[in-house]
């Protein structure tokens, strides 16, 4: 909460002015033209979770503050956390839209539609969805290659497990979370195909309660890895507890589990939102798809925890760099689902669409995707 | 001096039409307080708040949107609640609702015809009831407390529509995404204007009426108020208790069923795994805010309405944090109840007559050894 934000309303802009006036201050030149230019560029965001999640939400509002650090007095910024996906996120977005926003970024999927809806009232303000597939003439999209951290990931929960069994905390089966278990998976098999990926869908992006519960079941059918695709920090403050393993995820979450923490996913909106309000300002804003990963820092590995071993950070360092120069990929055939069937021929690479709408599980997992 | 309640032989009826106005008054005071203790200027916060949503013809609309969806439900419950009939499951039964007349509008995807609208109310409606019907059973048959029947009822209803939305109502053109297609026009209820505010929200004040002419007008609700105040009496009366738990169940589900639908017809247009945010739960808030009576409840509906969309105006406008919202109503709540009491007690300032000070002592707390 920063009180900056109030601070410098267009209120107290005009208040100020106005007491200039009343005081018989010199006032020349025309009023409302002096305030006009003074109006920072209004830049508004729509959170699905709190922003004390220290997960998903959070990261977004760093990139918000990574904004604000940017343009200081030039920009505005607004958020509005907690925003149910439904019938009140367009209400949220036509708020903003309509009280003067010049750039809005909604950060959930479930904005999609509303955001298209809003967009189109407005085609002067500038918006953009985080993970959708809906554009416009000023409608783009953004969103991050996680997966690409997901496979060194693997490796290192390959190399850290005892038990071979790894405990996954998953949100819902989409295919930004099964494309995200797939790579995990890969890259654990890699290096141990001994190994065995438990998957727990939790029906939540974000719930401590659940998350908890789905790690200690986990811990119970013996995982001594814990990942998760999920926003807390639940499952990260009880390997913490047990003296296991785990892996951040959407943050840096050293502070939860300083011993537990192997590594962690971050996200990193920072460059992205920076370079965006920049455009916009420059008048040179597009309206594009961007899927960043890690060669752009969109996705961003934390620094590693003390249980790492130096030959395994080696390794995954190596891994790091073969996929950001693009000499690896990870999705790369030949690729058989868990049911045999071939899904990515020998010496092809799964294309974008296939990866946006993946709706099945590699070999060497046992378990079913949700029927349809 | 002591302060002491007298229970009242007679309350004025001004009394009790103040208490809402006195409570309003109290959490308006208290949280200028709040928001001056947290640094923020406390009449622009209140502004913000209470007038700023309606000072548009939007936002008035908005908030119709938002209060419909709670005084259909909150009518529906306050006939139960006023026969002793405790549906806690609202949400449960308006989730069947939008499912099974969401379901209506996906069956019938390429067909057009302005009977649709009608045959999604009624599918939405009879899914409610018949979801209600279920804890009515299990009350009247085996005697089961239909408080937590209809309470738990409202998972599997939630966890029913998410299997739906990841699977055979999912948008085969949606990349997998958990949603169904968006409804075509004909299955979209009309609005006014260029608002979101739909017909809904013209049943629900017909609802009202209703729900006022029944309760006030018909042998049924004399029935039910009879049976809610002192069961025996009914029952020498003949009034059956049974049928007080069907009636209340199925009117109070199908109108959740048809708040449901109203919603993914109305301002969602489509299936997705989360269609209210909570509204059958805040629906019971409003039925005891209003008093159980028809028209309270649709100024308490309004009310509630208007201090989400106050809540996310203070946000966008000052920075405020969300969780401001929840203290304001749980403000309100708090100086309704205490309000309450002085419509039932008088306050008498004094000392203690020397008899209830002897009493007092005598009172005290023995020794532990003398306890035990």
């Amino acid at each position: 909460m920063s009180e900056k934000t109030w601070t410098i309303t267009r209120r107290t802009v005009l208040g100020l002015a106005a007491g200039a006036l009343a005081l018989g201050a010199a006032v020349t030149a025309p009023f409302g033209g002096a305030a006009l230019a003074a109006d920072p560029f209004k830049v508004g965001f729509v959170y699905v979770g709190p922003i004390g999640d220290h997960g998903w939400s959070y990261q977004h509002d760093q990139g918000r503050l990574a904004v604000e650090k940017q343009f200081g007095d030039k920009v505005k910024t607004t958020y509005v956390e907690n925003v149910a996906e439904g019938a009140d996120a367009e209400r949220v977005i036509n708020q903003l839209a309509q009280s003067g926003h010049d750039l809005i970024f909604t950060t959930s999927f479930g904005f999609m539609n509303p955001t298209a809806k809003v967009a189109k009232r407005y085609p002067n303000v500038k918006f953009e969805h985080a993970t959708g597939y809906t554009r416009a003439d000023n409608l783009a999209t953004y969103a991050a290659r996680f997966y690409e951290g997901r496979y060194p990931v693997g490796v290192i929960a390959g190399r850290m497990t005892k038990s071979n069994v790894i405990g996954y905390i998953a949100p819902f089966p989409i295919p930004e979370v099964v494309r995200g278990i797939n790579a995990f998976t890969k890259g654990l098999h890699s290096v141990n195909p001994e190994a065995d990926v438990k998957i727990i869908y939790v029906n939540a992006w974000y719930d401590p309660g659940k998350e908890r519960e789905a790690a200690e079941t986990l811990v119970a059918q013996g995982a001594d890895v814990l990942v998760q695709h999920t926003d807390s920090a639940a499952a990260m403050q009880l390997a913490e507890e047990k003296g296991l393993t785990a892996f951040g995820q959407a943050s840096d979450m050293r502070q939860f589990g300083p011993n537990a923490q192997a590594t962690a996913i971050v996200d990193n909106w920072n460059d992205y939102y920076v370079a965006r309000v920049q455009a916009a300002m420059d008048g040179t804003w597009k309206s594009e798809d961007t899927w960043g990963g890690l060669n752009t820092d969109m996705v961003h590995m934390a620094d590693y925890g003390p249980k790492v071993p130096e030959e395994v950070k080696a390794e995954a360092n190596a891994i790091i760099e073969k996929i950001k120069s693009g000499e690896f990929q990870i999705f790369a055939g030949p690729m058989k689902d868990n049911q045999g069937a071939v899904r990515v021929e020998e010496g092809k690479v799964a294309s974008d669409k296939d990866l946006l709408s993946m709706d099945w599980y590699i070999e060497g997992i046992d378990a079913q995707l949700p029927k349809k | 001096m002591r302060i002491k309640l007298e229970a009242r032989a007679h309350t004025p009826a001004a009394v009790v039409y103040a208490t809402p106005v006195v409570a309003a008054l109290l959490t308006a005071v208290a949280g200028g307080v709040l928001f001056a203790a947290l640094g923020y200027p406390p009449l622009q916060a209140l502004h913000a708040f209470f007038i700023q949503p309606l000072s548009t013809l939007n936002g008035l609309a908005e908030v119709g949107v938002k209060a419909t969806p709670l005084v259909l439900i909150a009518i529906g419950l306050s006939i139960g609640f006023r026969g002793n009939v405790w549906n806690i499951g609202a949400e449960g039964q308006l989730t069947m609702g939008a499912v099974t007349g969401g379901a209506v509008a996906l069956a019938f995807y390429d067909v057009e015809g302005v009977w649709l609208l009608p045959l999604m109310t009624l599918a939405g409606a009879l899914g409610g009831m018949a979801y209600g019907a279920i804890p009515a059973l299990l009350k009247t048959r085996f005697n089961a407390s239909e408080i937590l029947t209809s309470l738990m009822l409202t998972y599997v209803a939630t966890l029913f529509l998410s299997y739906l939305v990841h699977g055979p109502l999912m948008d085969p053109d949606g990349f997998n995404f958990p949603q169904s297609r968006l409804f075509h026009d004909s299955a979209i209820l009309p609005v006014l204007g260029f608002t979101r505010l739909h017909l809904g929200a013209a049943v629900a004040l017909f609802v009202v009426l209703a729900g006022w002419f029944v309760m006030a007008r018909t042998l049924i609700g004399f029935q039910i108020k009879v049976i809610g105040l002192t069961p025996a009496a009914g029952g020498y009366a003949g009034f059956s208790q049974k049928r007080v738990v069907w009636l209340s169940f199925l009117v109070s589900g199908g109108l959740a069923g048809m708040a449901g639908l109203f919603e993914v017809a109305g301002p969602i247009g489509q299936l997705q795994p989360s269609i209210s945010p909570g509204y059958g739960f805040t629906a019971i808030i409003v039925a005891f805010l209003g008093r159980l009576h028809p028209l309270g409840i649709l100024l308490a509906g309004l009310l509630m309405a208007l201090s989400y969309l106050g809540g996310e105006v203070a946000q966008i406008e000052l920075g405020l944090p969300l969780a401001m919202t929840g203290v304001f109503q749980g403000m309100l709540l708090f100086f309704l109840l205490g309000a309450d009491v002085f419509t039932r007690y008088r306050l008498r300032l004094g000392s203690p007559p020397a008899a209830a000070r002897v009493a007092a002592a005598a009172d005290k707390p023995k020794p532990a050894g003398e306890a035990a």
